[in-house]
């Protein structure tokens, strides 16, 4: 048996968490590096599989597989293919960035390391998971932690911790409960009683093989659809993100938007489209027109906001309005798109956040009227800063551009007008962030700042290995693009038969 | 003639008045006496019916031997908890004893 | 030899700066002089190569029809490819030409310039990237790659124009630039998606072949939209009305940023994406009339503003948008020669301007009002001579190089549409005339005595030096040699030179000239007589027809107005319909907690009624499946 590195990636964190748990609460220097160390392991493991994924053959690779639950048909099984390698990456990536970025949390470091561990490897188990009851359980993993993250080292603004935390804990696990009503109907509707299974595989022969009935489709994928479309934020059912990612402390809010918002859009692909494909066609019209919708209705409320973590929060609600269009699209250049621009918004979403701890960190204020001429003080943390605000904008070179580009390309055959609507927020988002660059960053020095620190040691590891893959999946984009596209490109033939199937009681 | 039905009659008119009373008496030591003409009253229908219908005549009768012991037992603790309750608040008002509430 | 090595390593030419950019941001930031040293010798193997690169196309006789193209692929997924190469053809080359050289006078401009400076090696480091990024644009194979280095191209606009950041005036500009010119790039990318979903490719070659045949086939219609889509593009870039007001505020930049930038590089890639898509344009008639009228429209009405302005800088802004307008004019008309001519010597003359106007500036300590200014003649000898020449060039004076060009574009416009060529030619008036008033109120009359001017030094002087010889002979040389059967489309005229339209267009220019000697050569009481007299037309004039105020109040109004509206939407509604549903589950909880009376009579009721409606439920239900209905 080869090495089991999926599990490995899975765990390290965990072990990490349970050594940490025999460590007393005041020995900080040792709970940091342990931290570090499990994550980093997890780091490198992914990197390993990411580069080393062969995206000329495509289909499941890092195979494992053990008898789990044989009678409900449910087994350990790991695996990641083209559409879940750039997720484990970037799970990995920045967990990784996350611990650095936590490196000067005072208060109880133990129970937050701990706490923040186990919430990458939920994370991290959603996207590596091939048994849907495996995926069910790291993803009831996930939301806990968050919940108490927020209420100790959350801070409140407009609205208290504890408005914040719970509102997204209860919103999320409201959306985990139409999911998991959804998926039990899969279950049990894909197999006659006695050969019913869990594994995704399967499931997705069911569904690609017309065993399930349209109308039943349509039902369980409107199921699915609230759980994941609650968690990618899609309006209207996107409000808990701006204030909890306000209320969260910095890593919980990097890890948050950066990553477990995607399980939203990979559940859609990975579940709603492969096993659920005439329920998501039926769907989809209103998929594109709610895309639509958070990347301009966001924008523009990005545009008044007075703190900083608030314009980056409605900024990710906006991305992902992009995400769904790609997604509804139903085409591979714009599913392509959709899951690269995942990954980009993810990587930009943590720097920003990144960054926006450190001078929240050195200034204590996030109020935006309060600060300005910040690049006099520091420098470097303003050109990180500048780097996710130029990145957000989707400028070529950096990230983000290719994966939007192919989703405005995919999109456009489908719902042009949705698609221009959408085209038009690169206006907006240019305008949002130009405006919270030039009022934090440019402008008079501010004597009050003065003597505030820049980054130092801890603060950079965010900002070098976050950057690097910025820069560098942008000059060399193909490096995204051919993974993910193996994953995506087997859905060309179902993609062309739903095209041409008759919609259903007129389509939405 | 008398038959099966008049004994369910007087069963269920007893059974009426006990929980009547249950219901309504304020006295806890009242309606302890409610339950237990409630219980009796199933004890006259089960021998009613174990004596017109018996498949098993034992039966009937053996089920009314063990509900006078249970309801024994359940008044000793009844009486016992009321007064405990009537050394520690008292009072016996069913009305008054009303603290396990919102 | 040369020539062999420059067309197969074309890529060096924007590889070599940008490289430079890495080198110094990462390291040099604290050795400036090592920096500057770095990027002008960055520079210098560019312009070499470059060199290399038109000996090429010149001795292997490549040509606009048969360009030279290398190719690899950037990313690709089923249904949409994208390159990433390297197309040379006598545009690109002459483009690279330009856009080495000028750049290279101006970094060596600037180490005299921005001496001392703080951020003296952050500039360098910017202007490579810029460097880089323009020239990757020229030879850009297809349309995406152009996009790219457009947007890289726009970035480094808004971080020099933000170069002094910590004045709110540039940070504003520097916004303004970007943001205007974003509206721009989303009319482009529409039109570039267009293009990817009609004919699945966004090479250059490949649709000059497949565009025309697809107008001919379907007619003009289509493609007419999504020509003026790609237009709108240039529009923001390049200055054009409406999407013009970034560059006059673009002045906030240090000099040499204006001159390079804003005068002789970033702002003609608008112009050069029209060129380069030629093929696509000239068969969409409609689409080339309303860029032949919208060039000419900015020309005169960026002219008719650059005549009451105060600033320098400014005149020179609004100079040059009406240069560029007269540019897009003469590719609306069909001329592709005439415009890239233009182009080339607007390149040298412009950033000569600019150049001599941040001689000034730095003599003066940044006083910029020229009538504040006078009499510099005497203290700055040097400068006022090539200031004058440039004068003489962009006026259109025989044998200057703005001459030939100015007339190429009148001739075209005479020929093609007379009301094109009145506008054209009374826009040429008014540019002799502002140049001259220019040119009198700061370097004749009376030295101001709160000035303590100074000659600038030799490393400002010798660019100056060297762009005001290419203004002299950068017209005559390559009229002679031919330019127009390199730098075309379509068969190669020979019209030889209109003496009609050349000797009206020169007695305009003098015209112009005789104008502003009668109105400032006397002294500032004429002028301001004339400013009293014009009343509202010379307010309208000074402020800029009020464009810049309308767009702000729509911003503050309008944009920003819907975002609060939304954002009250937002946490009042949409947040309102979350908690009002947890007051909701709280009210029905505080409601539903009353059941627990703590009464135990009541709990007693609620089970008896609770196990008779079990009962009655089980028997009927129960009898129901039993096939019958006794109790």
């Amino acid at each position: 048996m080869s090495f089991p590195i999926l599990s490995t990636i899975l765990f390290a964190p965990i072990i990490g968490a349970a050594a940490i748990t025999f460590l007393p609460p005041t020995a900080g220097a040792s709970i940091r590096r342990v931290s570090a160390v499990s994550m980093g392991i997890s780091f490198l493991l992914s990197l390993f599989v990411f580069f080393g994924y062969d995206w000329h053959s495509g289909g499941m690779q890092f195979v494992e597989n053990l008898n789990w639950l044989p009678d409900i048909g449910a087994s350990y099984s790991l695996g990641i293919d083209g559409l879940s390698a750039p997720m484990i990456l970037l799970t990995a990536l920045i967990g990784f960035a996350g611990v650095f970025a936590s490196w000067r949390v005072e208060e109880r470091p133990k129970e937050f390391f701990i706490l923040f561990l186990l919430l990458v490897t939920g994370v991290a188990g959603t996207f590596v998971a091939r048994d849907l009851f495996l995926f069910l359980l790291f993803y009831e993993v996930v939301v806990i932690p968050i919940y108490i993250m927020i209420l100790i080292w959350g801070s409140s603004k407009r609205v208290t911790k504890e408005y914040a935390g719970m509102k997204l804990t209860i919103y999320l696990l409201m959306g985990s409960a139409f999911l998991l009503a959804g998926i039990f109907m899969l279950y049990l509707g894909a197999y006659p009683a006695g050969k019913r299974t869990f594994a995704m595989e399967a499931l997705t022969q069911a569904g690609m093989s017309g065993a399930l009935s349209p109308e039943f489709q349509i039902f369980a994928f409107l199921f699915v659809l609230l759980g994941f479309g609650s968690l990618l934020s899609m309006w209207p059912f996107h409000s808990w993100s701006p204030d909890g990612y306000a209320g969260a402390p910095t890593a919980v809010s990097m890890v948050h938007a950066g990553v477990l918002k995607k399980i939203g859009g990979y559940g859609l692909i990975r579940i709603g489209l492969m096993m659920l494909p005439l329920g998501f066609k039926f769907w989809a019209p209103m998929i594109a027109a709610f895309g639509v919708m958070n990347v301009a209705y966001a924008a523009f409320i990005a545009l008044v906001q007075k703190d900083m973590k608030y314009v980056v929060g409605y900024s990710s609600v906006s991305h992902m309005g992009y995400v769904l269009i790609g997604i509804a699209a139903a085409d591979v250049i714009g599913i392509n798109g959709a899951v690269a621009n995942m990954f980009a918004h993810g990587v930009m979403a943590a720097l920003f956040f990144a960054m926006i701890g450190h001078i929240y960190h050195a200034t204590h204020t996030r109020n935006i009227p309060d600060l300005g001429g910040l690049a006099h003080q520091m420098p470097k943390a303003a050109v990180g800063f500048m780097l996710a605000g130029m990145a957000s904008l989707g400028l070529p070179g950096l990230i983000s551009f290719v994966p939007e580009f192919s989703i405005f390309v995919g999109s456009f055959i489908t719902y042009p007008l949705f698609a221009v609507l959408a085209i038009a927020g690169i206006i907006l988002t240019a305008l949002y962030v130009l405006r919270v660059l030039a009022d934090v960053l440019f402008g008079p020095r501010l004597p009050q700042w003065d003597g505030v620190h820049d980054l130092q040691g801890p603060d950079w590891v965010p900002l070098i290995v976050l950057g690097l893959f910025l820069i560098g999946f942008g000059i060399m984009p193909s490096l995204l693009m051919d993974v993910v596209n193996s994953g995506i490109a087997p859905l060309g033939p179902l993609l062309v038969k739903l095209k041409a199937a008759a919609t259903l009681w007129g389509g939405l | 003639m008398i038959g099966l039905s008049h004994y369910l009659l007087v069963g269920a008119a007893l059974f009426g008045l006990g929980m009547f009373g249950l219901l309504t008496k304020r006295n806890l030591i009242a309606v302890l006496m409610s339950v237990e003409l409630m219980l009796n009253s199933v004890n006259i229908n089960l021998v009613a019916f174990s004596r017109y219908t018996a498949t098993d005549a034992a039966a009937g009768q053996v089920f009314s031997l063990f509900i006078i012991a249970v309801a024994a037992a359940e008044v000793a603790i009844g009486l016992a908890l009321a007064y405990a309750i009537y050394k520690g608040r008292g009072t016996v008002s069913v009305d008054e004893i009303d603290w396990l509430k919102w | 030899m040369w020539a062999e090595f420059s067309l197969t390593h074309a890529w060096l030419i924007p590889l070599l700066p940008a490289l430079a950019f890495v080198a110094i941001s990462f390291f040099l930031l604290g050795a400036p002089w090592l920096a500057s040293r770095l990027a002008i010798a960055a520079m210098s193997s560019s312009f070499a190569i470059a060199l290399g690169v038109g000996w090429a196309v010149v001795s292997q006789g490549i040509t606009v029809e048969t360009p030279f193209l290398m190719k690899t692929v950037w990313f690709s997924m089923p249904g949409l490819s994208i390159d990433m190469g390297v197309l040379v053809d006598p545009i690109a080359a002459m483009m690279l030409f330009v856009v080495t050289l000028v750049s290279l006078m101006v970094l060596i401009y600037s180490t005299g310039y921005m001496a001392g400076d703080p951020g003296f090696s952050r500039f360098f480091a910017f202007m490579s990237l810029f460097a880089a990024s323009m020239l990757g644009l020229i030879i850009a194979t297809n349309f995406l790659q152009m996009f790219v280095f457009w947007e890289l191209v726009g970035l480094c606009s808004y971080l020099l124009i933000g170069y002094y950041f910590y004045k709110i005036s540039a940070r504003e500009a520097a916004k303004k630039a970007f943001m205007t010119t974003r509206i721009g790039d989303f009319g482009l990318l529409m039109g570039i998606l267009f293009l990817q979903i009609l004919f699945g490719t966004l090479d250059f070659t490949e649709l000059a072949a497949k565009v025309p045949a697809f107008v001919k086939a379907n007619g003009a219609a289509t493609l007419t939209g999504i020509g003026l889509l790609l237009f709108v593009g240039p529009i923001g870039k390049s200055g054009q009305f409406p999407l013009h007001v970034w560059l006059p505020d673009a002045m906030e930049g240090p000099t040499p940023v204006s001159a390079l930038i804003h005068a002789a590089t970033m702002v003609v890639a608008g112009v050069y994406l029209v060129a380069r898509a030629f093929a696509i344009f000239s068969v969409l008639p409609g689409a080339m009339t309303v860029i032949a009228w919208l060039g000419c429209f900015t020309a005169i009405f960026a002219a008719s503003i650059a005549l009451t302005q105060r600033e320098i800088k400014r005149i020179l802004a609004f100079s040059t948008i009406s240069q560029l307008g007269y540019m897009m004019m003469a590719l609306g008309l069909g001329s592709l020669t005439a415009s890239m001519f233009h182009l080339m010597t607007h390149a040298f003359f412009k950033a000569l301007l600019f150049l001599g106007a941040g001689s000034i500036l730095h003599a003066l300590h940044d006083k910029a009002d020229i009538f504040e200014m006078g009499g510099l003649r005497k203290s700055m000898p040097a400068t006022c001579a090539m200031m004058g020449i440039a004068v003489l060039a962009i006026s259109g004076i025989p044998p200057f190089a703005g001459f030939f060009s100015k007339d190429e574009i009148l001739a075209a416009a005479a020929h093609v549409s007379t009301p094109l060529y009145i506008a054209a030619s009374v826009t040429a008036l008014m540019t002799a005339f502002y140049m001259a008033r220019l040119f009198i109120v700061a370097f004749l009359g009376e030295p101001n005595p709160h000035n303590h001017p100074h000659e600038s030094g030799k490393s400002m002087l010798v660019p100056m030096g060297v762009l005001a010889f290419l203004s002299i002979v950068g017209g005559i040389v390559p009229y002679a040699f031919g330019f127009g059967d390199w730098v075309r489309f379509g068969p190669a005229h020979h019209a030889g030179i209109d003496w009609g339209v050349a000797s009206s267009s020169t007695l305009i220019a003098l015209a112009g000239f005789g104008l502003a000697w009668s109105v400032y050569g006397a002294g500032h009481k004429k002028s301001d007589a004339i400013a009293q007299k014009a009343g509202v037309l010379y307010t309208l004039s000074f402020n800029k027809f009020f464009v810049d105020e309308l767009y702000q109040w729509l911003n503050r109004n309008v944009l920003t107005g819907l975002a609060r509206i939304l954002y009250w939407v937002d946490i009042h509604v949409v947040d309102g319909i979350v908690d009002g549903a947890a007051r909701g589950t709280g009210t029905a909880g505080s409601m539903l907690r009353r059941l627990q009376t703590g009464q135990m009579q009541h709990y007693a009721a609620i089970m008896f009624v609770a196990t008779v409606a079990l009962a009655l439920i089980l028997a009927f239900t129960a009898g129901a499946v039993a096939g019958g209905g006794k109790l």
